[in-house]
């Protein structure tokens, strides 16, 4: 099946088997390979992407599904060579270990920031409680997202 | 909280003590790490494998036909097919065997029957659906006590002179003096407990990549290995191939926790699919396969029994355990010690005797069990001895903060040789545990606990400690190999003119930091930034041997080794910038990241400086450059310790319970880098949180396997998982090169303990006295109910 895709703001057209997974669609067919696959069940996270806004997990929806919408990876967080406040605020405070989760959490997190900029600590760990970390213990993913929500405030009040 | 720093000086510039931010970090938030799956090679093959659906049964036949016959399909791997190569078994890091594809029997559910090589993946797993495989199902044995029964199915009936499902018997300490010691108690307590079946489940599956070069024999293989060097080691005594002729790259590594240290069958038959074909060969696991094959953990069932005088002093301790190690022993740990480092059992407590008796029996379930997070399954009996000390303190009336600081070892009796042949380095735990207690508001919280027992509350208060003692960090290579090979560790160091370095080292994280943390230690000693060195490490072709990183052994080991040829490279530096000053090698300084001429400061050599004589401008007669090798091996194991709190609430008519503080003291030695260990230490906790609360493998009476996805096998989310409170205490190793202890396993090893005290204390008043984990609400309500009669 032909698709066509909005990526990280470019058009991709492809030619795709209707079984093809979101997933392999971005690792294998766009080279894309900050999306993982972790468990197959839909549970972990590691492959979430955001589709149309939403955070989704791409080991559980089909290439297919995405023709006409538009997907951003963790490739296209970061713009004009500057990271994304949540990138940033992952490094920052040490919000990652081994890196395997690290791409769909931030996407989560991103996308939970446009729609609830001051978020309490509570509303971060019920937002991120769809992506698994084994590493971390996620408090400092928590304290990521503090970060950047008031690095990303500031920004706003700044400009 | 207060993190160890030491202040900076010329012999510290600023670097050791230093929450450095890391420097792999850049990749992994663009998206660019290098997993194994991201690897992709040109005419690449991709491999499925089919796994038995039977938990024991024999194979009658296996018809491949309409797989192979597939569009797609290269070819089907069989162990018909490996025996004629004589590769359908291999050893296990235990020295026992274990089948790569099945040939006679199916020993567990899911094992490896067959594999499908072809050009894409869902072909692949296509074709597994079309092999039928005729089994003829046996009974299945799913428990050690049943495996050690009379009569009991003989499980490993292709092992010569294998009579009954017995691996080991193994014992420590002294049987003649713990039975003297127990005639004398005037109390005895007991304790039996289960350690339920547990799995790492990294993020990352297993999975590798085999290139075998049919021209020149090289066979490259990209693997999620944590011990590369001794895999290549395996792979070459295994496969016969010559080990200059193999190449194991271990990329970024998702995760592993002892989950990737073995060898599995999919790395084997990948590598001899590729050979036998000619083209690379890629196998995926999936998480069905990772949870129901690969290396499980735990599984130990245990009796402590503590013997005390009224006073509450500990005399002695009897320990008798019983390990479910599946069908294959397979634990990777050292060769010298049957049940790992068990023994280690009397934990922070000056106990005068003990005497630990250990059974291993195989069973039809996967083969293992790795040390999941922690040293050689010092995990279960840490667990053993801190609960058994609680029930201590409920049976004799005693605080268990008292008592555990009566009996702990005292700060003058290091080193001290404990009642089972550990050599503990350095400690003193009062200080950890005080400092818990403080911080915790332990008086408060007591009061509190016995204001709401008073007003039978539905909502009862249990505060639970655990002051464990680790030994970590193995060799020394006397005591400590694997199949032989020693357990050492190295480093090699190279700086280049332009005073930047490469440090490769035998080691291989998966998460830990090595890239700054090792950097850090090369930048302390030599005064090169940290930004400066690249480390490099996973690639046997390029770092020198090494045993890899797994029981919190790279520090202790690879550490000590980078310090140690950073300071042979002084030595060489302080030569040339004699030679270049003008001076005697007496005369100069050490100034951090400089040599100056004493009395005369202004004469000065950076290392930098010195770094590009060596290559340009080096005294005549003295090699050129400025490289090392150091191989080290350590006089000992390290002995970090640590105090957990745990205060959780209990509902005592629903049995739900959660925990509502927690407060960690981690006394691990000199701390390199203070936010990378607090990352380990918090990490640990939620795993040790995870066992105590919700992570179990069980099994129906047939062997099939409950918990072979992350629906049925639960692993906490931000949700659930407490916040952590950290604090540290300082008590250097006196024998490591930096002071420096293992960390990475601690919270794991020490905290589920703490969990499960905390809420069998919540309930002790109600005349609960244990629960075993994972510590389920209806574990909770059941045991209420019990215990009321």
């Amino acid at each position: 099946m032909n698709i066509t895709v909005t990526v990280n703001g470019a058009a991709r057209t492809s030619d795709v088997e209707p079984r093809m997974l979101l997933v392999h669609y971005l690792r294998e067919v766009l080279g894309l390979r900050g999306a993982h696959v972790g468990c197959d069940t839909t549970s972990c996270g590691v492959c979430t992407v955001v589709v149309d806004g939403l955070p989704v997990k791409s080991c559980t929806m089909f290439a297919v599904q995405v023709d006409g919408r538009s997907v951003t990876t963790v490739e296209g967080m970061a713009s004009n060579g500057q990271l994304h406040p949540v990138q940033a605020a992952f490094h920052e405070e040490h919000g990652l270990q081994c890196g395997f989760c690290t791409p769909g959490m931030m996407l989560v997190a991103a996308a939970f920031l446009e729609e609830n900029p001051a978020p309490t600590e509570e509303e971060i760990r019920w937002a991120i409680s769809g992506n698994l970390c084994r590493c971390t213990g996620y408090q400092n993913i928590v304290k990521a997202v503090e970060t950047a929500a008031r690095n990303m405030a500031s920004t706003e009040v700044s400009q | 909280m207060t993190t160890m720093e030491t202040a900076p000086s010329a012999e510290h510039p600023g670097w050791m003590g230093k929450s450095v931010k890391r420097i792999e970090d850049a990749r992994f938030i663009a998206g660019r790490g290098n997993y194994v799956e991201d690897v992709v090679l040109p005419n690449m093959l991709h491999m499925a494998i089919l796994r038995s659906p039977y938990a024991h049964a024999k194979i009658n036949s296996i018809d491949s036909s309409a797989a192979t016959a597939l569009p797609g399909v290269v070819a089907v791997v069989t162990g018909e097919l490996l025996a004629q190569h004589k590769l359908a078994w291999m050893p296990t890091l235990s020295g026992d065997t274990q089948a790569v594809l099945a040939t006679d029997k199916v020993r567990f559910q899911g094992q490896e029957v067959a594999c499908v090589i072809a050009e894409d993946r869902y072909v692949a797993h296509d074709a597994l659906e079309l092999i039928e495989v005729d089994y003829e199902p046996l009974p299945a044995v799913v428990t050690p006590q049943q495996a050690l029964e009379e009569g009991a199915p003989l499980i490993r009936d292709d092992k010569e002179g294998q009579v009954d499902n017995r691996v080991y018997h193994w014992e420590a300490g002294d049987a003649a003096a713990t039975e003297a010691a127990f005639a004398q108690a005037d109390r005895v307590v007991s304790l039996d407990t289960f350690y339920p079946r547990s799995h790492p489940s990294p993020l990352e599956c297993c999975g590798c990549i085999a290139d075998v070069n049919p021209a020149s024999g090289k066979a490259t293989i990209w693997m999620t290995s944590q011990a590369p060097h001794a895999i290549r080691t395996v792979f070459a005594l295994v496969a016969g191939l010559p080990e200059q002729n193999i190449q194991i790259i271990s990329p970024d590594i998702g995760g592993g926790f002892g989950n990737k240290v073995p060898v599995y069958p999919g790395y084997v038959v990948a590598t001899a699919a590729s050979l036998l074909i000619g083209r690379p060969v890629k196998w995926i696991e999936d998480r069905t396969g990772n949870l129901i094959s690969t290396g499980f953990a735990r599984d130990f069932h245990m009796t402590g029994e503590l013997a005390l005088n009224n006073e509450g002093k500990m005399l002695g301790l009897r320990v008798k355990m019983l390990s479910d190690q599946g069908y294959a022993y397979a634990d990777a740990q050292p060769s010298k010690f049957k049940a790992g480092l068990f023994h280690m059992v009397t934990g922070s407590y000056d106990l005068p005797a003990a005497h630990v008796i250990t059974d291993g029996a195989y069973t039809n379930k996967a083969p293992g069990g790795v040390a999941y997070r922690c040293s050689f399954r010092i995990t279960e009996a840490s667990y053993l001895i801190e609960r058994l000390v609680d029930v201590a303190a409920v049976e004799i009336g005693m605080d268990p903060a008292e008592l555990r600081r009566m009996n702990f070892v005292q700060p003058d009796q290091f080193p001290y040789r404990s009642a089972t042949g550990f050599v503990y380095d350095s400690g003193d735990y009062a200080p950890a545990l005080d400092l818990a207690l403080e911080q915790a508001g332990y008086t408060e919280l007591r009061a509190e606990q016995a204001a709401r027992r008073a007003s039978g509350a539905t909502k009862q208060l249990g505060i639970g400690i655990a002051s464990m003692t680790e030994a970590l960090g193995a060799g020394p290579s006397r005591d400590y190999d694997i199949l032989g090979i020693k357990m050492f560790d190295s480093a090699e160091l190279r700086v280049h003119p332009t005073g930047k370095a490469i440090l490769k080292l035998g080691v291989r994280h998966q998460g830990q930091g090595h890239e700054t943390t090792f950097a850090q230690i090369v930048a302390h000693e030599l005064g090169i930034p940290p930004t400066d060195i690249l480390v490099q490490e996973g690639d046997t072709d390029n770092t020198p041997y090494g045993l890899g990183t797994y029981a919190s052994r790279s520090t202790p080991t690879a550490g000590a080794a980078a310090a140690l040829v950073a300071r042979t490279l002084r030595e060489k530096a302080r030569k040339i910038a004699a030679y270049l000053l003008e001076v005697a090698e007496e005369d100069l300084e050490w100034e951090g990241d400089r040599f100056s001429v004493k009395g005369a400061p202004e004469k000065v050599k950076t290392i930098q400086e010195i770094a590009f004589a060596a290559y340009t401008n080096h005294p005549q007669g003295m090699d050129a450059g400025l490289e090392g090798v150091k191989y080290y091996d350590p006089p000992n194991l390290t002995f970090p310790f640590a105090t957990y709190l745990v205060v959780a609430e209990v509902d005592v008519e629903t049995g739900e319970w959660k925990p509502i503080k927690l407060v960690a003291v981690d006394d691990c030695g000199v701390r390199i880098n203070p936010m990378i260990v607090e990352g380990q230490i918090m990490g640990g906790l939620t795993e040790g949180y995870a066992m105590a609360a919700m992570q179990q493998i069980t099994f129906d009476e047939d062997g099939n396997c409950i918990g072979s996805n992350f629906m049925d096998y639960l692993i906490p989310t931000a949700w659930e998982t407490p916040h952590f409170d950290l604090y540290d205490t300082c008590t250097p190793s006196p024998h490591h090169p930096l002071g420096a202890k293992g960390v990475g396993e601690s919270a794991t090893v020490g905290s589920p303990a703490a969990f499960v005290n905390a809420v069998v204390d919540a309930v002790a008043h109600l005349g609960v006295r244990n629960i075993d984990m994972p510590v389920l609400s209806s574990r909770v309500w059941e045991a209420i109910h019990h215990a009321q009669g």
